[in-house]
């Protein structure tokens, strides 16, 4: 197997005394989707984050994430820079907060080109061809048009030809479709695969939406409290889980229950890589947990077709 | 647009006429009689006052004075002084390009060094920010004609860097001579501005949409131009444009302070002397030339933020 294009290893992030993210150890091949599943405050979207070096001010950094065998929290200012600007794009959660207000979609697009040296009328060119090719009609006109002139799902159309304009390798999206309209959610989603897989870009992929993960990506990785607790192939998600966790959002899903009855849900509520215990990090909420839980963590094992962090599996393992 | 231009005209000959009644309103119910006034002496003439009121109109009812002045002013005579015999028009007309300069002087300092100070502390460390924040205050607490004598004292007294008193001759001579008054009149304007420009630009920095463009790989100074200025740009030009309006009414104490002869000064002194005529003129003009200002400002702010075009439609 090549080597990974992206590699979290043993990453932990923490700002001040608080831990946000406790041991990511990820990878990400190239042309490969990997979703990333799990409640609120589990750290996905930090761990996202930390690949383009977005962390709040004042975090400090353990571990490393290496893109192309190189690690990200060494590249100096202008190689930074350029890494952010030609080797991965990001597409953020709400489109409306995240392209600036006043200037022109057309504005929005080029710039980066622009700033890589292309010419104006060539891309602008280049920004209508890849408006056109994610489903935007009337090219001409969106390109001077403002934010609050189109709908959300379009704008978040308008962000996702960003992105895939610069020809990353790697395109990070964080929950890309949430702040969207329901009706409008599979659409961009579709679009967003589609485009990434003709040009073989890699996708790390954020939702609380188990079946979108499913259907989107190759892989899934569960995380939890700031720890990747199960990762394991999409196609076998339903089949193979094996982390408690992991069996409980499966569970918490609408279809799993006969129409009209009380949906599921994980009891408790979520935590923080801060109020998870000391052992595994799952031990106050699982359903099957032992007095080991509470007070050792549990490492990463083989199982099946994926990989489980779970006492309850080394038996089985051995 | 074309309809947001309509409404912003409408709004300002509204607002210039309702003033217009305020003002005239205000100096009638004045205490004092200014027939005589103008007839000077303990016991004044009654033919000299008849002959005075009828032709000053002031025995008429007041719809009807108003309207006298009204129509004068739009028909662009707004009567003689009283106490000066001379027309209003030529007094001011005397007097605006000095306040004019003062103004345009002052906006300038308030301006540049007021935008650029902010921008500074928004973006620098704590130690600028600190600094600037305590200059800001100092500069906020001092009135205008505090911070004139302190510049006499120094600039013209001690160093005989400026002169102390005058309007000047000649462009450069006015701009020697006018260089302490600006200074005195945009002091407190200035930190204003330069606070309001510092808590934009901080606002816009850490929004999402700069972090987004940051994520992108553009370069910091794209970053801080395209992004973090120009959207912090219409509050700190609409705060600019009434602080630019209002130095027209704030030249009456810098004017009185170094001795230039403006309108500012010609409103204070016609105040003290009753002199009506002049003062409703002066006072309306100044109303007029705030609201235009500020209706410039608004039209400026639609362009650059098209979002507000479409507000109220």
């Amino acid at each position: 197997m090549t080597a990974p294009l992206l590699e979290f290893d043993g990453l932990r992030v923490s700002l001040g005394e608080r831990p946000i993210l406790r041991d990511v150890t990820l990878s990400v091949h190239a042309g490969e989707a990997v979703g990333l599943v799990g409640e609120s405050g589990s750290g996905k979207s930090m761990t996202v984050k930390s690949v383009v070096r977005l962390l709040p001010g004042g975090s400090t950094v353990d571990g490393s994430v290496r893109f192309g065998g190189i690690d990200v929290g060494s590249l100096g200012p202008a190689d930074l820079r350029r890494f952010r600007s030609r080797d991965v794009a990001m597409v953020f959660q709400d489109p409306r907060a995240t392209v600036n207000p006043v200037r022109t979609i057309g504005d929005f697009l080029t710039e980066v080109l622009r700033d890589q040296g292309v010419g104006r009328a060539e891309a602008t060119r280049r920004a209508a061809g890849s408006l056109a090719e994610v489903g935007v009609d009337d090219v001409r006109r969106r390109l001077s048009q403002r934010p609050y002139e189109l709908s959300g799902g379009l704008l978040q159309r308008v962000v996702i030809a960003a992105a895939l304009l610069t020809e990353p390798k790697l395109i990070l999206a964080d929950e890309p479709t949430t702040a969207l309209d329901v009706t409008t959610q599979e659409e961009v989603v579709a679009i967003l695969n589609e485009q990434r897989r003709q040009r073989s870009a890699a996708l790390l992929f954020i939702t609380h939406d188990l079946e979108l993960a499913a259907a989107v990506c190759d892989r899934i990785a569960v995380m939890y409290a700031g720890e990747i607790v199960e990762i394991l192939p999409a196609d076998r998600l339903h089949d193979d889980a094996r982390h408690p966790y992991t069996k409980a959002l499966l569970g918490s899903r609408p279809g799993t229950v006969p129409p009209g009855e009380r949906l599921r849900t994980v009891p408790g509520t979520p935590q923080s890589a801060l109020t998870a215990p000391a052992g595994c990090v799952f031990a106050d909420r699982c359903p099957v947990v032992e007095s080991a839980c509470r007070d050792l963590h549990p490492p990463m094992l083989s199982v099946g077709s994926g990989f489980a962090a779970c006492h309850l599996l080394s038996e089985e393992v051995r | 647009m074309i309809l947001f231009l309509g409404r912003k005209l409408a709004g300002l000959v509204a607002t210039v006429a309702v003033a217009s009644l305020v003002i005239f309103g205000a100096l009638y119910l004045a205490p004092g009689d200014p027939a005589a006034l103008l007839a000077g002496g303990h016991q004044p003439n009654p033919a000299a006052l008849a002959e005075i009121r009828a032709r000053y109109h002031l025995d008429d009812p007041f719809l009807l004075q108003y309207w006298h002045w009204l129509s004068g002013l739009l028909t662009g005579d707004p009567g003689d002084s009283m106490v000066l015999k001379e027309p209003v028009t030529s007094l001011i007309a005397a007097r605006l390009p000095t306040t004019g300069l003062l103004v345009a002087y002052a906006s300038l300092l308030i301006l540049i060094l007021g935008v650029a100070s902010g921008i500074f502390a928004g973006v620098a460390g704590k130690a600028v920010d600190g600094v600037l924040t305590v200059t800001t205050t100092v500069l906020m607490a001092a009135p205008a004609f505090v911070a004139a004598i302190l510049l006499i004292w120094v600039f013209a007294t001690k160093l005989s860097w400026f002169p102390v008193y005058g309007s000047g001759t000649g462009f450069l001579d006015r701009i020697h001579h006018l260089t302490l008054p600006a200074l005195a009149l945009s002091g407190g304007y200035l930190a204003y501005v330069s606070r309001i420009t510092r808590t934009e630009v901080r606002a816009e920095l850490t929004s999402d949409h700069v972090a987004a463009a940051r994520v992108r790989g553009l370069p910091r100074r794209h970053v801080l131009r395209r992004h973090v200025l120009r959207n912090a740009a219409p509050p700190i030009l609409a705060v600019s444009g009434v602080t630019v309006a209002a130095l027209f009414a704030g030249t009456a104490v810098a004017e009185q302070a170094f001795g230039v002869s403006g309108l500012g000064s010609l409103l204070v002194q016609s105040a003290a002397r009753q002199d009506m005529v002049v003062v409703q003129a002066i006072a309306l003009l100044l109303v007029a030339i705030f609201v235009l200002v500020n209706t410039l400002v608004d039209v400026l702010n639609a362009v650059l933020d098209p979002r507000l075009l479409r507000e109220r439609s």
